[in-house]
């Protein structure tokens, strides 16, 4: 395989941030008929490569060659122009615009008279969705239509600009399980009509799965380029990590007591007024972990969101330790009992310019000992923080400083020692190792399961189904709004989860309707 | 009611255009400019920089033996270059030095009062009025302007209410029906997006706040050169702002601002027609009129108006 | 290195610039700016034939040449501190508050109104015009936060709006309703009782008591803005909506809070203004403090200290203006030019770095021409 000229080259490329070696001398190189995997952490430098490569960013230095040629990578017109496509993590479609005028946005068809001809754009992109099996309505908006016909929209993108090779940006966190099992084949269909596909990602069944060959990446630096037929998901595990991993989580069996969060019947619609939550009931103990898995967006953000009183809900009720908190203000369901490790903790854990300090009391902050009536305690204030920082390990100069200037692990434990530190009846942990490092997560699964053997109860919510079931004693699977499966946490396997996750299957009852009081 | 009535003449629908063509120049040129990204806010200082400089280009064109209507020619010219370069200094603040679009433009609309009252004292000698300079006159258009009651509203104006009138087509066109506007509608709702397909976002916004630049010089031109023959200070009195609401108010559509301006210009004649008519009713209240229908239309009670998505923030690579 | 290496001086020197350092670190950006502004309104001054430093050097003149002088331009930054908190207290909360204008006039009305239609003793009467003038500048600034809160309407645009109707709103008032009866028939409000009045603290300037109201207001607003929950929430949900709303602090009404209290600052600037300079309310009178408030805040880094620095300077450039004009022949105006101009510093301080860069380039690009020259002259 060697003998033939890569489609695409990275030699020696490294790109420097202010501060950071975001790559340190990567090659990199994708043949013909082959799906190329790019393994790395959270963080390792995989989207900044290819963002080089896309001609987002300048390289410090480094060469690229598209079919043996040397080329130099201004801007994405450069790469366009080169056939190097690229589908972004987050998806770079203009909402308000139709599918068909996303996909011309910047190689637009035009009549005699200069202006959009869009017929011929829908032609156009009919004939490429019929090549290689890639089913979209050119007419839609975007902000209309599913994730997953976004998603061939991005690929169609690319091929109308005659892509010669194409980069996915971790494609896959958003699907459900059959979902990727459909772009699976639309990667082989790619790749057999003669367009290699890299594909970027840090899920190593995927990669087991789809790829001919993996390159690994690790704090920016090259670890090498391994043959799927050499690999394995430990291999690539230690590859990725630099040391031999325990992908279990170890943990006893739990002791459930009484139950603490009773939620029952739960119905929520959006702001736009649509169902999110159709009759959500389930139950968490006292000395258990409950975790719901899922793909992200069938109602578990709003789920957490009504629980903690940052959502309404339509019907149904929430009760903490058998006292109905449903629709409560954030502020009392705090005081009640209940702390919350958000799934987003730029969007809704810290105040990025807030000292460690400040962000250690959010949420505490107008109780005493850290104020008196309107007037802030800043000896209690700093005392608080002094201490969670030697407890928890948070890599600091100081209480004073920005939360902005923390690494993500050490930004994490600011929020868990917060959250813990309420000493909670209840603790929701939504995505709590999301881009942390494989240190921070141990660290973390590790306090998780502390809070459970001391008796409270634990709700976790994850994407990672390793985690979910790594963590749970007992796992809820949400699908569409309704929690579709209950299975014991040391019986669920990934297959059958999945089969819960895509709707295929079901052991729960129907829910009610719940328009009742 | 006979008032009422004897008001509602072919004049009041005549002067309400022409009360509504600087609104819908500088309209225009706020949905380029928002269009492609940029809050703008500096349309009052673009709208008084073009009203000053067609007056000043217009009295030394004068001074220098060119006939009325050159001298005027040029002033429009004039009008237009310097509003391009007023937009161009928040085109550069606000795009190039990333600053906060909404304080850049107070910056731009501060510096136009300072700048045209600095030059006013210095090159005439005055403060408040400019001497009267050579203006536009009405052109009636051939035939059309012949037309019963059209004729005499739409076909016996200025050039200048010509030009507004056939820019608000040619704007939709551009936005609507070209590579061009979609690529500047898509560099206003997802930069990032035009980025990755090749366009040059930078390049666009430049362009939008260009264009209000021009289209701002022309509208203030006419509220000199045009409905007048001096320059006023602060003689924009707020036109822009409410330029801004109409923009707003039309849905950042060139249609729907076209009869924004027609709302508020409507508003305008009919309070002086009203005066002029001895009818004693407080036409404070009609003055008000452009600001409280927008705040409803902004408060979402006349269908929702949504800015464009990435309108005020600034882009970086 | 340990400290006892070092001499005592420097000791001293690097005690001294812990505390200072901090202080002056902030400094710099305006300052700078504002150095920057005059250095280029300087050439604007140059260009019409004029010297910059006669005319800076009156400009000093007019506004602290003497009693009269320095009176009136405190008397000038008594509004400007008000409107400018008011700014900078809205921007905590990631509010822009461009109404500062219309509250500012609102208040002033609102303390006519209750100036000139009460009969009270002076104990109540004073303090309840200037209250008028908070409450009324409030509900105005608090109108917009509940459109905003409420509605999702963009405080810029409806701030904007709420100005204009401020304008037309008072404009109505003062000629009709609250009009003056008189034979001269004015368009304007009868005179506010004596009881109502701040008193005169600088003869011969018109300086009132005013100023002092305004120093303690800008303690009081540092204090609630960086020692007590109220700024803790305020500056929380400025600086992210979601983790704020997540933490129990509700965003919605903090944001209302801080339009309502910004408001109310500006509100109180226009209540002094009427209590301790006009005395009446004249149609027209729209004397700007509102807008130079943009200004005044940014440049004073949106912090209460800063904000009251950055009024005074601000009211040196308008009260030496006119001495400007006077004695120096520049036209007043400039003034305007060089307060645009501090704010495009301040809003983006890269301007100020990107100069010197572009300079040096122009300077490398001529010098290279003249090398070429050179070269060419030398080949022939």
């Amino acid at each position: 395989m060697n003998k033939k000229t890569p489609v695409i080259e990275m030699r020696d490329m490294t790109k420097v941030f202010p501060g950071v070696i975001a790559n340190d001398h990567i090659n990199l190189a994708v043949y013909e008929g082959e799906v190329l995997g790019l393994l790395g952490e959270n963080g390792a430098g995989k989207s900044v490569l290819m963002s080089v490569l896309y001609g987002l960013y300048p390289p410090t230095e480094g060469e690229i060659f598209v079919r043996g040629k040397q080329v130099d990578i201004t801007e994405p017109k450069v790469a366009i122009e080169h056939g190097i496509g690229m589908v972004h993590q987050h998806f770079m479609l203009v909402p308000p615009f139709t599918v068909a005028e996303n996909i011309i946005l910047g190689s637009e068809p035009r009549t005699g008279a200069g202006t959009l001809d869009i017929a011929k754009a829908a032609e156009d992109i009919k004939a490429l969705s019929e090549k290689y099996n890639l089913e979209v309505d050119p007419y839609a908006k975007i902000e209309d239509i599913s994730v997953g016909m976004a998603q061939r929209v991005e690929i169609l993108k690319t091929m109308y600009r005659g892509a010669q090779v194409l980069i996915l940006d971790e494609p896959t966190a958003v699907l459900t399980p059959q979902e990727i099992k459909g772009l699976f084949k639309i990667m082989r269909n790619l790749t057999e009509s003669g367009v290699p596909v890299i594909f970027i990602s840090h899920k190593l069944k995927e990669l087991m799965e789809i790829c001919d060959r993996v390159t690994v990446i690790r704090r920016g630096k090259m670890i090498g380029t391994i043959g799927i037929e050499d690999a394995s998901p430990q291999v690539l595990a230690s590859m990725m990590v630099g040391r031999d991993v325990v992908l279990e989580v170890d943990k006893e069996a739990g002791h459930p007591k009484e139950v603490t969060l009773d939620v029952k019947n739960i119905h929520a619609v959006d702001q736009n007024g649509l169902p999110v939550l159709n009759g959500v009931s389930f139950q968490v103990r006292a000395g258990e972990i409950v975790g719901i898995a899922g793909v992200a967006g069938n109602g578990q953000s709003e789920l957490i969101e009504v629980i903690t009183g940052l959502h309404k809900a339509k019907s149904g009720a929430v009760q903490l330790m058998g006292e109905t908190i449903t629709n409560h203000s954030a502020k009392q369901i705090i005081h009640g009992g209940i702390a919350t490790i958000p799934e987003d903790r730029h969007h809704r854990g810290l105040i990025l310019d807030f000292s460690i300090a400040d962000n250690g009391v959010l949420g505490s902050h107008d109780q005493p000992p850290f104020a008196r009536w309107i007037r802030r305690n800043f000896d209690a204030i700093k005392d608080y923080a002094d201490e969670f920082i030697q407890e928890f390990d948070v890599r600091t100069p100081n209480q004073e400083a920005l939360v902005r200037n923390l690494s993500g692990g050490n930004q994490q434990k600011v929020i868990i020692a917060r959250e813990i530190g309420r000493e909670p009846n209840l603790l929701i942990a939504a995505q709590p190792t999301r881009g942390v490092d494989v240190g921070a997560i141990e660290f973390i699964h590790k306090r998780i399961i502390e809070q459970r053997d001391a008796g409270k109860a634990v709700l976790v919510i994850s994407n990672e189904l390793d985690e979910v079931m790594g963590l749970s004693d007992r796992i809820l699977v949400m699908f569409h709004g309704e929690i579709v499966g209950e299975i014991p946490g040391e019986e669920a396997t990934e297959d059958e989860l999945g089969l819960y996750m895509a709707g295929a299957k079901r052991n729960t009852p129907p829910s009610q309707g719940g328009e009742t009081k | 009611m006979d008032v009422l009535l004897s008001v509602l003449s072919v004049s009041l629908f005549a002067s309400t255009i022409r009360a509504a063509t600087p609104l819908m120049l500088a309209a225009l040129g706020g949905i380029f400019s928002e269009r492609s990204g940029i809050v703008n806010i500096a349309l009052e200082g673009i709208m008084l920089a073009g009203a000053f400089f067609a007056m000043m280009i217009s009295y030394f064109g004068a001074q220098m033996g060119f006939p009325p209507l050159v001298s005027a020619a040029a002033g429009l010219v004039g009008a237009i270059i310097f509003g391009f370069l007023i937009s161009m200094i928040h085109a550069l603040v606000s795009i190039r030095f990333q600053a906060d679009q909404v304080v850049s433009g107070v910056a731009i609309n501060i510096l136009a009062v300072g700048l045209t009252g600095f030059l006013l004292q210095f090159i005439f000698k005055t403060s408040g009025n400019s001497p009267s300079v050579p203006s536009l006159p009405a052109m009636p258009i051939p035939l059309l302007s012949k037309i019963p009651v059209l004729g005499d509203i739409f076909f016996n104006q200025s050039p200048i209410v010509y030009i507004a009138l056939l820019a608000v087509p040619l704007s939709a066109f551009v936005l609507f029906r070209t590579p061009l506007g979609l690529r500047i509608r898509a560099v206003g709702e997802h930069p990032k997006a035009a980025d990755t397909v090749g366009i040059n976002v930078f390049k666009l916004r430049y362009l939008g706040v260009g264009l209000s630049g021009i289209l701002g010089g022309l509208g203030g031109a006419y509220l000199s050169i045009g409905q007048l023959n001096i320059f006023t200070e602060g003689m924009t009195n707020g036109r822009g702002y409410i330029a801004l609401a109409a923009v707003i108010f039309g849905k950042w559509n060139p249609w729907g601002a076209l009869g924004a301006c027609l709302l508020f210009g409507f508003a305008d004649a009919i309070q002086i027609s009203l005066q002029n008519a001895g009818v004693n009713i407080p036409s404070d209240f009609l003055l008000m009129l452009p600001y409280i229908l927008t705040l409803i239309a902004l408060a979402g009670f006349i269908g929702r108006s949504r800015p464009p998505a990435a309108a005020g923030a600034p882009y970086e690579k | 290195m340990t400290t006892s290496e070092k001499s005592t001086t420097s000791v001293w020197r690097e005690r001294i610039m812990l505390i200072v350092g901090p202080f002056l670190q902030r400094m710099i950006l305006p300052v700078g700016a504002i150095f920057m502004a005059l250095l280029v309104g300087a050439f604007f001054i140059l260009a019409i034939g004029k010297n910059p430093v006669t005319a800076y050097a009156a400009l000093l003149k007019g506004a602290f040449g003497d009693i009269y002088s320095i009176g009136e331009t405190l008397e000038n930054t008594t509004p400007l501190i008000l409107t400018g908190l008011a700014v900078a207290f809205a921007f905590r909360a990631k509010l822009f508050n461009i109404g500062a204008e219309g509250q500012f006039l609102m208040g002033g009305l609102a303390a006519t109104w209750v100036g000139t239609n009460l009969t009270l003793p002076m104990v109540i009467h004073l303090p309840l015009t200037l209250l008028a003038g908070v409450i009324v500048g409030g509900l105005w600034g608090g109108f917009a936060g509940f459109l905003k809160a409420v509605r999702g309407v963009h405080e810029v645009i409806s701030t904007i709006m709420l100005n204009f109707i401020a304008m037309f709103f008072i404009s109505y008032m003062v000629t009709g309703p609250m009009k003056e009866e008189s034979a001269l028939n004015i368009p304007q409000t009868a005179r506010i009782a004596d009881t109502a009045q701040l008193m005169n603290i600088l003869p011969p300037s018109r300086l009132s008591a005013g100023i002092i109201i305004a120093l303690l207001v800008a303690g009081f607003i540092w204090w609630l803005l960086w020692k007590t929950t109220v700024g803790y929430e305020v500056r929380a949900v400025g600086l992210n909506y979601f983790a704020a709303e997540f933490g129990g602090i509700k965003p919605n009404y903090n944001m209302f809070l801080a339009m309502m209290i910004s408001g109310g600052l500006a509100g109180l600037g226009g209540a002094i203004i009427i209590s301790g300079l006009f005395l009446r309310y004249q149609h027209g009178f729209e004397p700007g403090y509102g807008f130079t408030a943009i200004a005044v805040s940014l440049v004073g880094a949106n912090n209460p200290p800063g904000v009251v620095l950055a009024a005074l300077l601000f009211a040196t450039l308008s009260q030496g203006a006119l001495g400007m004009q006077n004695m120096a022949d520049v036209p007043q105006d400039i003034v305007y030019v060089i307060q645009a101009l501090v704010i495009f510093f301040v809003a983006a301080p890269q301007i100020v770095q990107a100069l010197p860069d572009w300079i040096a380039k122009r300077r490398e690009a001529a010098q290279a021409e003249a090398e070429g020259a050179q070269l060419e002259g030398g080949q022939a």
